[in-house]
């Protein structure tokens, strides 16, 4: 089909070769997993399950709490140990509420757990329902609620549904073996999605270094005429959802707003595959596909992992370190984030688990900036970097959002190719950061004002009422006494009078 | 300039293959087939020049890091300096004497880069600064131009003798020649047409091959063009710079030719002759000095090539070209302020794109 170009981007070596020919297999079950109850966009899920309760896979141990949220199921059956604090899936390691699970090794799916016979006779409400249920999120790392997603109908007119399995980031190759060796599962996903968005439009986007994806694929969606696969250039970020609709459509996204916007949702292809599982045998989303690559990575693999594994769980299984990597990274290594420790659960979002050696990593100490411009071509978003991290660097914050740092999607091109190999990105997050600090504390001065204002009426108001008593009472003292001496010594008094009384209130 | 950087650390967790090293030194590679042609068409000389110019411009940029207390290592060995010091000693007359060289690397150096701040932060190119500053104090040394006499050559001087005319002693018997541009410019204000100036396209055959008077290494209009296509090739530089100024020329040119064949060379004259394709390749893509969008390039390559036109025919020098890129460096901040790339999602102005059929049902 018809491709758009993007500006910008870059063609980072893919290193897919790591791990592409490796068929997903399953993780053994680990002694101990640790489900965090935030795994998703929104508030946390709530806790209901106790501790020592048995329940079997599939089981719901935490409840979804608001308009944006998602329920978190048992990933095997055994016992609760507790529900307590762990470190999260996150760089800061703070810890999260998480849910204990020791399996008892039967891996017994829950009885209640049940399939629709024909999602498609489903009403679209059901189905979103059904996915909210299921604990679905955008499983390309991003982990927005889908079942949000799906519902966007009620507000934008959709005509498209476009799937990103373009899978940019180098390393991954976990949605290129899943469309490989369940691409019937993930097409029947695909036209639930569509059938719950009311589209007439599929676009499956596979980038051209995945060529057996994009075969198995296009023999899946024969089933379905509406379904197009469009062979995308090998370019980081295609991925990217703004530009992936872009290539697609040739449209533009307008800034701040959503995909919506101009009509189309984009999903990953491992979250259409959860919907399928979802809708047609009922289970909930408790595993997922994860890579793990990476030079210091002895055998690198794509596991299927039960959520709340922790990391280490993984390395073990791949056979440990050849080297002590420099980076332990989750994701991709363009826009992944560093992991605190190896302790950390796995969670619905982590599409990679990388270990990264010196040489990968290439990191160097940054020089000046030569103003080569190298980052302006690079930049898919159209913006000047190298500017932008000048401002923030001289602590002109607004400077640096007037240039457009808050349409800076993060996604370290500028970074990857500067010869000066400047950290460009670690600004734009300190900028954004500090940004959205200063938002909070403007509001909290917002706020202490209206308080303070508040609180001088008050004081004024109690002050006007005692001056006015005061005038009374001397108003009263002079008809009585009727002596000219007393206004005087009166008038000296009123100060004197009402200052112990300013200050108590003070 | 230390860099501080805030916050945690951030991705990527990889890099491209590229340094500032690297894109120096592959500008390097890519001048070093003229500057090679330029040491055997002038001999001696020219080497010897080539090297006071370089050694002293590294010399300068080391003082200048110690006096600054920055680290020498990673600022010597990123070839800034020495590239700097090259593109000076290409530009200059080959017979100049050694201290032509090394005065002009001291301010290229030492006044046009690190008074500036250093790396990064000059805001007119260093050796275009170095070749208006000499040209305007020793006027003499900066136009005595000679015919090539190839390296061993019958004519050719000898080492010593070559030594000789490098430390600026008289004795040797060169057959000083004017450059092309100054040629034609002083029989032309000798009432002269082009006709009889040029009676055949022979110039043009001698401009783009490289044996004609000239500096050292931009004679030879083909190995220039050869360079700047390997830089285009590795990406060390994008096309926009160079056709932009090369067009802006060649149109210029091509125009003032038609209204006025006799008085007016035509754009192959224009673009083969004294320091054009240099310029256009390897200085006026110089990163720092010039605007970091394509469409602010474009502005900047055309404004050059329109200024060394103007120049060159109606202004006192016969060449132009280093004073139309200071010109045109001076205006780099005025147009990186004002020309910017379109932002994603945005229209020229700022504002979201709004489209007539905008997908969300206001209720
Ligand atoms: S790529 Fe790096 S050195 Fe080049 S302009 Fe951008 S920030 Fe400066
Ligand atoms: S990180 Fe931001 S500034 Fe850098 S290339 Fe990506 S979008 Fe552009």
């Amino acid at each position: 089909m018809k491709l758009f170009k993007i500006r910008g981007g870059v063609h980072p070596h893919d290193n897919k070769h790591l791990a592409a020919e490796q068929a997903i297999e399953d993780l053994p079950m680990p002694a101990l997993l640790h489900i965090p109850l935030q795994q998703h966009i929104g508030a946390p899920a709530k806790p209901a399950v106790r501790r020592g309760q048995r329940v079997a896979k599939g089981d719901l141990l935490a409840l979804s709490q608001g308009a944006i949220s998602a329920p978190v199921h048992a990933p095997t059956s055994g016992r609760v140990m507790g529900v307590g604090s762990y470190p999260a899936h996150h760089a800061s390691g703070l810890s999260v509420r998480t849910v204990t699970l020791m399996p008892d090794g039967e891996d017994r799916w829950s009885d209640e757990i049940q399939g629709v016979p024909d999602p498609f006779a489903l009403s679209p409400e059901e189905i979103s329902a059904r996915v909210a249920a299921a604990g679905i999120v955008g499983m390309g790392g991003a982990t927005f609620p889908s079942a949000v997603k799906l519902n966007l109908r009620t507000r934008y007119r959709l005509h498209t549904l476009v799937i990103n399995g373009a899978e940019c980031e180098p390393y991954l190759t976990c949605d290129d073996r899943l469309m490989r060796e369940q691409a019937d599962a993930v097409v029947d996903g695909i036209r639930i999605m569509a059938h719950a968005l009311g589209v007439e439009r599929i676009v499956i986007g596979i980038e051209n270094n995945k060529p057996e994806a994009q075969a198995a694929m296009a023999v899946a969606a024969s089933v379905d005429p509406r379904i197009r696969i469009a062979r995308l250039p090998t370019r980081y970020p295609m991925g990217s959802e703004k530009h992936l609709v872009q290539a697609l459509t040739g449209r533009e996204t307008p800034a701040r707003g959503l995909t919506a916007d101009i009509g189309v949702v984009v999903h990953n292809g491992a979250t259409a595959f959860a919907v399928h599982e979802a809708l047609r045998f009922g289970r909930p989303l408790v595993s997922r596909v994860v890579t793990v690559s990476g030079a210091a990575i002895s055998r690198p693999r794509n596991l299927r992992v039960p959520l709340g594994a922790r990391v280490q769980d993984l390395l073990d299984y791949c056979g440990g370190f050849t080297e002590e990597p420099t980076e332990l990274i989750s994701g991709g290594p363009m826009m992944g984030q560093p992991l605190p420790s190896t302790r950390v659960p796995m969670v619905k979002g982590s599409n990679g688990v990388l270990a990264l050696t010196a040489a990968e990593v290439a990191r160097h100490e940054p020089m000046p900036c030569i103003r080569c411009a190298t980052c302006v071509q690079a930049c898919p978003c159209g913006l000047v970097p190298l500017d932008m991290a000048a401002h923030t660097r001289a602590g002109d914050l607004e400077g640096a959002v007037s240039l457009g740092l808050m349409d800076c999607i993060g996604c370290g091109s500028c970074a990857y190719v500067c010869p000066a190999h400047i950290p460009l990105v670690q600004f734009f997050n300190y900028a954004k950061g500090e940004m959205a600090a200063r938002g909070r504390t403007k509001q909290k001065l917002t706020e202490t004002k209206r308080l303070a204002e508040q609180r001088a009426a008050r004081m004024e108001a109690i002050k006007q009422a005692k001056r006015e008593a005061m005038a009374k009472r001397k108003r009263e003292a002079a008809a009585q006494k009727a002596t000219p001496a007393s206004t005087k010594v009166s008038g000296v008094e009123l100060p004197a009078a009402e200052q112990p009384a300013a200050a108590a209130e003070a | 300039m230390q860099i501080e950087t805030p916050a945690a650390l951030a991705g990527p967790y990889a890099h491209a293959r590229t340094s500032i090293q690297r894109t120096m030194g592959l500008v390097m590679l890519a001048l070093l087939p003229a500057t090679l042609f330029g040491f055997w068409q002038f001999g001696w000389p020219a080497i010897f020049l080539f090297f006071a110019t370089l050694s002293t411009a590294v010399l300068a940029e080391a003082a200048c890091l110690r006096i600054a207390g920055k680290p020498q290592r990673p600022y010597l060995l990123d070839g800034s300096a020495l590239l700097a010091g090259w593109i000076l000693a290409v530009s200059l007359p080959p017979w100049a004497p050694w201290w032509i060289g090394a005065v002009g690397a001291l301010l290229a150096i030492v006044v046009a880069k690190q008074v500036f701040g250093g790396l990064g932060q000059n805001l007119f190119n260093p050796a275009m600064v170095a070749r208006v500053a000499l040209l305007i104090s020793f006027p003499l040394e900066m136009t005595n131009y000679v015919q090539p006499m190839p390296l061993f050559s019958a004519d050719a001087p000898g080492f010593l003798q070559s030594v000789g005319i490098s430390l600026g002693q008289p004795g040797f018997d060169a057959v000083s020649g004017a450059t092309l541009l100054s040629h034609v410019r002083t029989e032309l204000s000798q009432g002269l047409t082009l006709s009889e100036i040029l009676p055949d396209m022979g110039y043009l055959f001698s401009g783009a091959v490289g044996t004609i008077a000239g500096s050292m290494g931009e004679t030879s209009a083909l190995l220039i063009l050869l360079g700047g296509l390997f830089l285009l090739a590795k990406r060390v530089i994008t096309w926009h710079t160079p056709v932009a100024m090369i067009g802006s020329l060649a149109i210029l040119a091509t125009l003032m030719n038609l209204y006025d064949p006799e008085h007016y060379a035509g754009a192959l004259y224009h673009i083969v002759s004294g320091a054009t394709l240099l310029v256009a390749f390897f200085i006026a893509t110089d990163p720092v000095t010039s605007p970091v969008s394509k469409m602010g390039q474009i502005i900047f390559g055309a404004g050059c090539g329109v200024l060394v036109y103007v120049i060159r025919t109606w202004a006192g020098y016969p060449e132009g070209v280093a004073f139309a890129i200071l010109l045109m460096n001076a205006c780099t901040p005025m147009i990186d302020h004002y020309i910017r790339p379109r932002v994603y999602g945005r229209d020229r102005r700022g504002t979201p794109i709004e489209y007539a059929d905008n997908a969300e049902m206001r209720k």
